[in-house]
C-alpha cells in the first residue's frame, strides 16, 4: 500500500497528453491539405518548426532546472510548434520557423513560469513578433501549387527553397486573400470587383488561394473543430461568440456601404479567422475560465479583429486581437465567475421568502 | 415525477456490477470487537461499562454525551477486554477511545426497550426518543445523529421527506442490495420516519442505475396502496446523493449556503437508517451492525455483508478471501469520497458503507502536472465554485483568499479532481486549507484563553500580595502597639521604683 | 525597427521607473502599532524574550529593538506574523522550529515543590505541597519556565501530538507545477 493519498481515488483517465494528442489529430485535416496545396516546402518548414519547438522546450527546461520527461511527453510543445507551422507562410525560409518556436516557447511560455502560466498565447506573440520583424518574408504567399502536379517543386527543389531560401519561385508569390482586398480598395476597386475576380468564395472555402499553411482551408478547419468540439476538448463558446459577432459586424458594415466593406462570408473564411476560433482563442492557459467569459471573449476578439481589418494598417489583425483579449483575461475571470451554490450572483446566501 | 437540472457532475465508472449481484451475506463473529466511541459526528460517546464486565448483546456499552452525539451498544454478547486507545478508521491512522470486547460466541439479547406495536399511532416524540436511545446515525457516510435530525420537526416547517437512495459513489451496492432483499421493511422505515417528521409525504430517490431495486421498491408500495410515499427515479450522476443537489433534483429549489435543508422545508435520510429506524422502533433493536459492500479490483471475493460494528476491517477481508494482488489503496467508504485507512486492524464503524481495495488500474495513479487552466474542474463543480483558483491561492497559503470565493461552499465531492487532465490533488488542497483554518480558530482560541488565565494569575497574584501587604502591616502595627505597652509598662514600673 | 524598439525600451523604461519610484515614495508607511503586535504575542509574560512581559516585548519590537524571531513559545508561525505585520523581511529558514511544546512532568522526580506551580503564567499545573503536579495540557503554553525552575529536573518540554480532533489533511506535493 502506498503512503497516504487523498481522495478522489477514481480519475476520469483524462491527462494533458491525451489532450494534447486530440488537439493534433484534430489539426491534422487542415495541415495535411496544407502539405498538398503548397508542396514540400511547407512539410519541410512544418518539420523544422515542429523540431525546433521541441528543442526549445528542451532548452527551456533545462535552463528552469525542470524535469524534461513529463513536460515533454505532456505535448503542449509540439501543439504550439505545430500551430505556430500553420500560420507560416508554407514558402517561408527555416529560419522564421525556428526563430518563431523559440520566441514562443523560451520567451512566450517559459518566462511566464512555464506549462499553464503564460498569459499570451505563444504561438500569437511567435506570429506577430515575426510579423513585425521579418515583414517581407512573413507576407510572401503564393498561389497553391497543389503536390505532384507540374508546377510543384519535387522533393529536393522543396529543400532548396526552404533551406537555401531559393527565390526562383517568386514568379508564383502573391498576397493573401485579405492583403489583396486591403490594397485593392485602396486602389479603389469595389469589393465585389475584387472578390468576383481571381478569389471565389468556394474557393476560399476550399482552401484554394494564397494563404497560411494551415489556415486557408475552412473546410478542413472545420472538420478539426468539430473534432475537438465532439471529444469536448473545446467548449462552443469562444468559437461561436467569434463567429456571430464577426457575422454581425460584417454584416452592419456592408448593409452600410457593399462597395467598401466585405461581407460576413468574406471574413469568416478568410484568413486566419476560422483557424483561430477553433484553434487559438480555444488555448487554455489563455482563455476565460467560465462559459460566459468565454463568450466575451469570443466576441471581443472578432471585435477587434474586425476593427483592424477593416480600419488598420495590417490585412490581418487577428493576432493582435488575440494578443489584447490576452491580457484582459485575468480582468474578465476576475469579474464573470459562476454562481456558487446556495448563493446569489453577489455571494450572498440565498434568501426565500418565509414559509 | 418532474426533475429538475443540477449543475455539474461527472459520471464515474460505476463499478457496481463487482457486487451488485451479490446477495447479503451474514459474517460469523470475529474473536474481538473494536468499538470506537466517536462513530458519529459531535461529541464522543462515554462508556458506562468497565473492563472484565458482562454485557449482552443490545446492552449501552456508552452513552451520548450532549445534544449532538449517539449511544454505542454491544453489537454480540461477550466481555468487555479493554476500554483503551486504539487505531481509529481514519485516514490518520490516530488512535481513540475505543473498547474492545471479546465475544462468547452465545449472541444472546439483553434486555431491549419494547417494541412500538403501531408506530403510527405514538406521538412523534416517542419515535424520536426510541431512535436516540438505539444510537442510531446517517449511515449514508455522514453519521449525522439521527435523532437530532428528526428534532429539526420542532424547528422548521417541514413538507417532504426525501429518501437518499441515489447510492451515487461507485462500487457500492449495499443499499442497492438493502433495497432489493428487504423492500418491504424499508418502506416501512420510511413510512414510519415519514410519520415521526410529522410530513405529507416522503420521496425516495433512485438513481436510474437500480432498476431493480426501483421495482421491488414500487411493487411494495403498490401492494400496499401506499399513497404517502413516492419513488423517483433520479438521474445517473455523481454527486447525486449530495443532499442538497438531491433535494433540488426533486424539488428545483437550492438550500440557501450555511443552511440545511430543512430551512426549505425537506429532510433527508438515507434508506439503511430508515432500515435500522424500524428495526429500533418495531423490535427495540439498538444499531449494532450495518451493511458493508466489500469491492474492488484486488479483492478474491466481492459481496454485500451484514457486519456487527466493531469488525475488524481484516476479518471482512480474511472472510472474503483475502486479496487476489497486493492492493493499491485500502479504502472506508466509495472512492470518490471514501477515506483511505493506514491499517485493516481498524473496524467497521456505523458509517461504514463499503470496504474497497482497489488496484493500480483502478486508481490511475499519475504525475500532478501543473494547472492547464482547461477549466474542466470549473464545468464539473456541482458547487459552482473556480476549482482550480481555490488551489492556486492555498497553494500559495493564500487560506483567506480562497476562503472568499468560496472554499467553505466545497461540499470535497471530488468532481473536480476526477476530470482534472493534470491530476492535481485538488480535494486534498480543499481539505488541507479547511483543516488548517480550523487549527488557526483553535490556536487563537487558545491565545485568548491563556490571556484569560495569565490575567486571571496575575490578579491572583496582586490580591495575594495586597493581603500580605496588609497582614504585615497589621503585625506591625499589633508589634508596635505591643512595644509601646511593654514601654508603658516599663515606664510604669520605674515610676512606682521610683517612687 | 530600431526606432521602434527604441521608443518602446524607452516607454518601458519609463513606465518601469514610475513604478519604482511610486513604490519607494507612495510607499505606505508602516504602522507598526505596539498594540496590534502585542495582541499577535502568546501574553504569557515569560519573559523568554528578555523583556520583561510582552507587552514590552511589543514595544521593543515595534522600535525595532529586536527581531522577529524573539519569541520561543510563538515559533515559526509566530515570527512570520509579525514578519508581515511589521513589513519586515525575515530569513527565517534558520529558526528553529520546535513546534507547539507543552510541559510534562515525571511523576518519580517530582517532588511536589511547588516551585513551577507559583510561576506557571497561566496555572496550568496543578496539585499541592508535597503533592505529585500534573499539567493541563489545554492552559500550557509551553514557555519553558517550569522546566526551569524544577529543581529535580522533573519537568520535560515534549511537542504536541496530533490526536484525531486536531489532524487535518497534510498540504499535497506541488508536484511539477512552479
Ligand atoms: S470537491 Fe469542492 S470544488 Fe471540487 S467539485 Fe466538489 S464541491 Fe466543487
Ligand atoms: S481541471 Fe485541473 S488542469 Fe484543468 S483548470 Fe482545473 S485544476 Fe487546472
Amino acid at each position: 500500500m502506498s503512503d497516504l493519498v487523498g481522495g478522489p481515488h477514481a480519475h476520469s483517465g483524462s491527462s494533458i497528453s491525451r489532450t494534447m494528442v486530440l488537439v493534433l489529430v484534430a489539426l491534422t485535416p487542415a495541415t495535411l491539405f496544407g502539405f498538398y496545396e503548397f508542396g514540400w516546402p511547407a512539410v519541410f518548414l512544418f518539420l523544422v518548426t515542429v523540431t525546433a519547438a521541441i528543442a526549445a522546450e528542451s532548452f527551456a527546461l533545462a535552463l528552469g532546472g525542470k524535469p524534461q520527461k513529463p513536460f515533454l511527453l505532456d505535448g503542449s510543445a509540439v501543439v504550439t510548434g505545430w500551430i505556430i507551422a500553420m500560420t507560416l507562410p508554407p514558402w517561408a525560409p527555416w529560419w522564421i520557423g525556428v526563430v518563431g518556436s523559440f520566441i514562443a516557447i523560451v520567451l512566450a511560455k517559459h518566462a511566464f513560469g512555464g506549462l499553464g502560466q503564460n498569459v499570451f498565447n505563444p504561438a500569437m506573440i511567435a506570429r506577430t513578433v515575426l510579423l513585425i520583424s521579418f515583414p517581407i518574408e512573413m507576407t510572401q504567399f503564393l498561389t497553391p501549387q497543389p503536390m505532384f502536379t507540374g508546377g510543384s517543386p519535387g522533393f529536393f527543389e522543396g529543400l532548396e527553397i526552404t533551406f537555401a531560401g531559393h527565390t526562383a519561385f517568386d514568379a508564383v508569390s502573391s498576397a493573401s486573400l485579405l492583403g489583396a482586398i486591403k490594397t485593392q480598395l485602396g486602389l479603389g476597386v469595389p469589393v465585389n470587383e475584387v472578390v468576383g475576380g481571381s478569389l471565389s468564395l468556394t474557393a476560399m472555402a476550399l482552401g484554394i488561394v494564397p494563404g497560411s499553411m494551415g489556415e486557408t482551408s475552412a473546410v478542413a478547419i472545420l472538420l478539426g473543430g468539430i473534432l475537438l468540439l465532439a471529444t469536448r476538448t473545446i467548449t462552443w463558446h469562444a468559437p461561436v461568440a467569434m463567429i456571430v459577432t464577426m457575422a454581425v459586424l460584417a454584416g452592419l458594415f456592408q448593409a452600410i456601404d457593399p462597395g467598401r466593406y466585405p461581407g460576413p462570408a468574406i471574413h469568416l473564411v478568410s484568413g486566419t479567422f476560422l483557424f483561430a476560433a477553433f484553434f487559438i482563442a480555444t488555448d487554455y492557459v489563455t482563455a476565460p475560465a467560465t462559459g460566459m467569459g468565454k463568450l466575451i471573449f469570443g466576441a471581443g476578439v472578432a471585435a477587434l479583429t474586425f476593427i483592424i481589418r477593416t480600419w488598420a494598417a495590417y490585412p490581418e489583425g487577428i493576432g493582435f486581437a488575440i494578443l489584447l483579449m490576452n491580457a484582459a483575461v485575468p480582468l474578465i475571470d476576475h469579474y464573470v465567475r459562476p454562481r456558487i451554490y446556495g448563493r446569489t450572483r453577489s455571494g450572498e446566501p440565498i434568501r426565500y421568502e418565509e414559509i | 415525477m418532474k426533475m429538475f437540472r443540477i449543475k455539474g457532475g461527472i459520471h464515474p465508472d460505476e463499478r457496481k456490477d463487482l457486487a451488485a449481484g451479490k446477495a447479503i451475506e451474514t459474517v460469523p463473529l470475529p474473536s474481538l470487537l473494536r468499538i470506537p466511541l466517536q462513530q458519529h459526528i459531535g461529541a464522543p460517546a462515554v462508556t458506562v461499562v468497565e473492563k472484565g464486565d458482562e454485557v449482552k448483546k443490545g446492552q449501552v456499552l456508552a452513552s451520548a454525551r450532549g445534544p449532538v452525539s449517539a449511544a454505542i451498544h454491544a453489537p454480540t454478547s461477550g466481555r468487555i477486554s479493554a476500554i483503551g486507545r486504539f487505531v481509529a478508521p481514519h485516514p490518520s491512522g490516530l488512535p481513540g477511545q475505543t473498547i474492545t470486547m471479546r465475544p462468547d460466541g452465545k449472541d444472546e439479547w439483553g434486555e431491549l426497550p419494547a417494541p412500538i406495536e403501531d408506530p403510527f399511532a405514538v406521538e412523534p416524540d416517542v419515535i424520536a426518543e426510541r431512535v436516540a436511545a438505539s444510537g442510531i446515525v446517517g449511515m449514508g457516510g455522514a453519521t449525522f445523529p439521527s435523532a437530532v435530525k428528526l428534532g429539526l420537526r420542532n424547528r422548521n416547517k417541514l413538507e417532504t421527506l426525501v429518501i437518499n437512495a441515489a447510492e451515487c459513489e461507485p462500487y457500492l451496492t449495499c443499499d442497492d442490495r438493502m433495497m432489493r432483499e428487504r423492500s418491504e421493511a424499508v418502506i416501512d422505515g420510511i413510512r414510519i420516519l415519514r410519520h415521526a417528521l410529522g410530513v405529507e409525504r416522503a420521496i425516495i430517490a433512485i438513481e436510474g442505475n437500480k432498476p431493480e431495486a426501483l421495482a421491488a421498491l414500487k411493487a411494495v408500495c403498490s401492494a400496499n396502496q401506499f399513497k404517502d410515499v413516492l419513488i423517483a427515479r433520479v438521474p445517473t450522476r455523481y454527486p447525486m446523493g449530495s443532499e442538497k443537489h438531491l433535494v433540488q433534483t426533486l424539488t428545483g429549489k437550492e438550500t440557501p449556503a450555511r443552511a440545511l435543508t430543512a430551512d426549505i422545508g425537506v429532510v433527508v435520510h438515507n434508506v439503511a437508517t430508515c432500515y435500522a429506524i424500524r428495526e429500533a422502533v418495531r423490535f427495540g433493536r439498538p444499531l449494532i451492525s450495518r451493511i458493508v459492500t466489500v469491492s474492488g479490483g484486488a479483492m478474491k471475493r466481492t459481496g454485500n455483508f451484514e457486519v456487527p460494528i466493531g469488525t475488524p476491517i481484516s476479518h471482512l477481508i480474511d472472510h472474503c478471501d483475502g486479496f487476489n494482488k497486493e492492493p493499491d489503496r485500502l479504502l472506508l467508504g466509495g472512492p470518490m469520497m471514501g477515506q483511505p485507512i493506514a491499517s485493516t486492524r481498524t473496524s467497521i464503524v456505523k458509517g461504514s458503507n463499503g470496504v474497497l481495495a482497489l488496484c493500480p488500474d483502478e486508481t490511475p495513479a499519475r504525475q500532478t502536472m501543473p494547472c492547464i487552466r482547461c477549466a474542466s474542474c470549473v464545468s464539473a463543480c456541482p458547487c459552482g465554485l473556480t476549482p482550480f483558483e481555490m488551489a492556486g491561492h492555498i497553494r500559495k497559503e493564500e487560506l483567506d483568499a480562497a476562503v472568499k470565493i468560496g472554499l467553505l461552499d466545497c461540499i470535497a465531492c471530488g468532481s473536480c479532481a476526477w476530470v482534472c487532465p493534470a491530476s492535481i490533488p485538488l480535494v486534498q488542497y480543499f481539505n488541507y486549507a479547511k483543516g488548517k483554518l480550523t487549527a488557526q480558530q483553535r490556536a487563537k482560541h487558545k491565545q485568548e484563553e491563556t490571556k484569560r488565565l495569565t490575567q486571571f494569575r496575575e490578579e491572583r497574584m496582586e490580591r495575594q500580595k495586597r493581603a500580605k501587604q496588609e497582614a504585615m502591616a497589621r503585625m506591625k502595627a499589633e508589634r508596635e502597639a505591643k512595644k509601646k505597652a511593654e514601654a508603658e509598662k516599663k515606664r510604669a514600673k520605674q515610676e512606682t521604683i521610683g517612687a | 525597427m530600431i526606432e521602434a524598439m527604441a521608443v518602446l525600451f524607452g516607454l518601458g523604461g519609463a513606465l518601469g521607473g514610475g513604478l519604482g519610484l511610486a513604490a519607494y515614495y507612495l510607499r505606505v508607511e508602516g504602522n507598526p502599532i505596539a498594540e496590534e503586535i502585542e495582541g499577535l504575542l502568546p501574553g504569557t509574560n515569560c519573559g523568554q524574550c528578555g523583556y520583561l512581559g510582552c507587552s514590552a516585548a511589543a514595544e521593543g519590537l515595534a522600535k525595532g529593538e529586536i527581531g522577529v524571531a524573539m519569541c520561543p513559545p510563538g515559533g515559526k508561525t509566530l515570527a512570520s506574523q509579525l514578519a508581515d505585520k511589521l513589513g519586515v523581511e525575515a530569513d527565517l529558514s534558520g529558526m528553529k522550529d520546535k513546534g507547539p511544546v507543552t510541559a510534562f512532568i515525571f511523576e518519580d522526580l517530582c517532588t511536589g515543590c511547588t516551585k513551577c506551580l507559583k510561576r506557571c503564567p497561566t496555572d496550568a499545573i496543578v496539585g499541592a505541597s508535597r503533592q505529585m503536579h500534573g499539567v493541563v495540557d489545554d492552559a500550557c503554553t509551553g514557555c519553558e519556565v517550569c522546566e526551569e525552575v524544577c529543581p529535580t529536573g522533573a519537568i520535560t518540554m515534549r511537542p504536541v501530538t496530533d490526536t484525531l480532533m486536531t489532524w487535518h489533511w497534510p498540504k499535497p506535493d506541488t508536484g511539477l507545477a512552479a
